[in-house]
């Protein structure tokens, strides 16, 4: 297993009590798969990515990567947050290059190497634009090339596309399948966008809140590549009503944002 | 209140206004106040000044003004130019420049650093936290008497009263900036393994800067204020010192030449920093 979540718990110490965000979950994610988190908000989907990034230390369990236990160390997996924080005071070019700067390369080689990917993934001709003047999708791919180029196997991405519009959504998600399969990285990816988790993903992880834990893991067996007019046959469909069921279990007539 | 009213008028019968006698009215518009031309605005400046100076010169020429305290234009116009081709004026000029910036950059630097550095330690800014108020409190002016005793009456003294002034309003400002340091960008710096210090350099410095930007133009003002003001106390040169000197020997109009010098150096040294500034905030965010 290149990942793996033994018994993974996390509980808050407020002043009013404790709260467990997580209740112990275990996690197994084969090398080069894109697996899915999915679940409602707060159900602790953006605390276990902070566990597995070494930013929250777990109340129990391991994380371990390759089989070695990583749990608490930083800097082993990319890690995409929610917001793209990309820091405006750069340039695309020298935002991309972050991970690698902070790892330890030369400022010169890493543009250099920077440089390519930029032309490859859209963002030619932007290298020297500030992210204040880019718009809500160039901002996802150039957060998403600074996660991508570190030298890391596995990369964390927390809803990355939670704030695009529908068409451009659409489009950086075959975007994100094309550098998948370029970069072959390990991809663990969590969205509350049943449709978008069916169509990236290998493997469907369904998640509930109070405690947040794992209810189901879920299969896609739809074969690659996937066309976007997937999202119509009858395999697509039944998977797709299978997750509304079971997170409609969790939360009967709750605000399910 | 309106449910309660309504409820009211069911019962209690509501004096209704009497229908207003209908007279044509004019609709009501906007008020709308008409820009001058620019043209038009500078003559208009310059004839308010023309016209306060000469009724300063006629009421101290009718003795509506006694000259012996006011002073009047006429000579305070030929000791301004004593004071340029006879006079102190580019010693006092220098002088109080140098202790200005001095002050100004030593004062804005170190309070810049010290409200830095309070991010590495919450418990450190935590344990400061008094004695920073407690400076804030103390009129630093008051002190002068004592700086110009432990530094001297030369350069030293006027500098250290001048960042004594800047130094307070730096750190605080930079502290609010680095409280304000957004905690997802740290952790996007730790995710990818960032040590402390380059969270330090590449992220809380710059997120600060704009804090510290903001700081400049009141600093230049304080340091100017603190240096006069250790002129006043004890110095050897300086507009402060001629202002001073120049009032204890009632030579009133030279009073109001080192004012209006060192009001000059003042709007100076506001509008450079002010550009500077502007070149700063385009430097730094980019928008
Ligand atoms: N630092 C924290 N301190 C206390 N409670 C937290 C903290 N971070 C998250 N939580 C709580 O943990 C739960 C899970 O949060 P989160 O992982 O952000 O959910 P999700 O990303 O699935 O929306 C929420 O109830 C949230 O309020
Ligand atoms: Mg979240």
């Amino acid at each position: 297993m290149k990942l793996r979540l033994d018994d993974v718990s996390v509980t808050f110490q407020l002043p009013g009590g404790s709260h467990q965000a997580l209740s112990p979950v275990s996690l197994a994610v084969p090398e080069g798969r894109f697996i899915s988190l999915i679940g409602p908000s707060g159900c602790g989907k953006s605390t276990l990515f902070n566990v597995i990034a070494g930013l929250q230390p777990p109340t129990t369990g391991q994380v371990r990567l390759d089989g070695e236990d990583i749990t608490g160390a930083i800097g082993r997996v990319g890690y995409m947050l929610q917001k793209d924080l990309l820091l405006p005071w750069r340039t695309v070019l020298d935002n991309v290059v972050l991970g690698m700067e902070i790892q330890g390369w030369p400022a010169k080689e890493s543009r250099a190497r920077a440089r390519p990917y930029l032309h490859r993934y859209g963002l030619g001709g932007f290298e020297d634009r500030f992210p204040a003047t880019l718009s809500g999708g160039m901002r996802q791919r150039a957060a998403l090339l600074r996660t991508l180029l570190i030298d890391s196997d596995v990369i964390l991405l927390d809803e990355p596309f939670g704030a695009l519009d529908a068409q451009t959504r659409a489009r950086m998600q075959e975007w994100l399948l094309q550098l998948w399969a370029d970069f072959g990285k390990t991809v663990v990816f969590v969205t509350h966008d049943i449709d978008e988790a069916i169509f990236l993903s290998d493997t469907i992880h369904v998640m509930a809140t109070r405690p947040g834990r794992i209810i189901e893991t879920i299969d896609v067996p739809l074969s690659r590549p996937r066309p976007a007019s997937i999202s119509t046959t009858s395999g697509f469909t039944a998977l797709k009503q299978h997750c509304i069921e079971l997170l409609h279990q969790d939360q009967p007539l709750e605000d399910a944002a | 209140m309106s449910g309660q009213s309504t409820s009211a008028d069911d019962f209690i019968e509501v004096p209704k206004p009497k229908a207003q006698a209908a007279r044509p009215r004019r609709p009501r518009r906007l008020p709308k106040e008409v820009l001058w031309s620019l043209p038009k605005l500078i003559l208009i400046q310059a004839g308010l000044f023309a016209s306060l100076v000469a009724a300063w010169e006629i009421a101290a020429r009718t003795r509506l003004l006694d000259p012996f305290f006011w002073s009047q234009p006429s000579a305070i116009a030929s000791m301004l130019v004593v004071f340029f081709s006879e006079g102190t004026a580019w010693l006092d000029i220098t002088t109080t420049f140098r202790e200005t910036i001095l002050g100004f950059v030593l004062g804005t630097s170190l309070g810049a650093a010290l409200g830095l550095s309070l991010w590495w330690s919450r418990n450190w800014a935590r344990a400061l936290q008094p004695y920073i108020i407690c400076f804030e409190s103390i009129p630093k002016l008051a002190l002068a008497p004592l700086i110009i005793l432990i530094f001297g009456i030369g350069l030293a003294s006027k500098v250290a009263i001048a960042a004594a002034l800047t130094m307070v309003v730096s750190t605080i400002t930079t502290y609010s900036g680095v409280r304000a340091v957004d905690r997802d960008g740290e952790r996007l710096f730790y995710s990818l393994g960032a040590s402390r210090w380059q969270v330090f350099r590449k992220f809380v410095i710059p997120s600060c800067l704009p804090w510290i930007i903001s700081i400049l133009r009141v600093n230049i003002g304080l340091a100017l204020t603190g240096a006069v003001v250790g002129e006043f106390i004890a110095a050897e040169h300086g507009l402060g010192r001629t202002i001073f000197y120049a009032g204890q020997t009632y030579e009133i109009a030279l009073v109001w030449v080192a004012v209006i010098v060192l009001a000059s150096l003042s709007i100076a040294m506001y509008v450079a920093v002010s550009a500077l500034e502007k070149v700063l905030v385009r430097g730094v965010t980019h928008s």
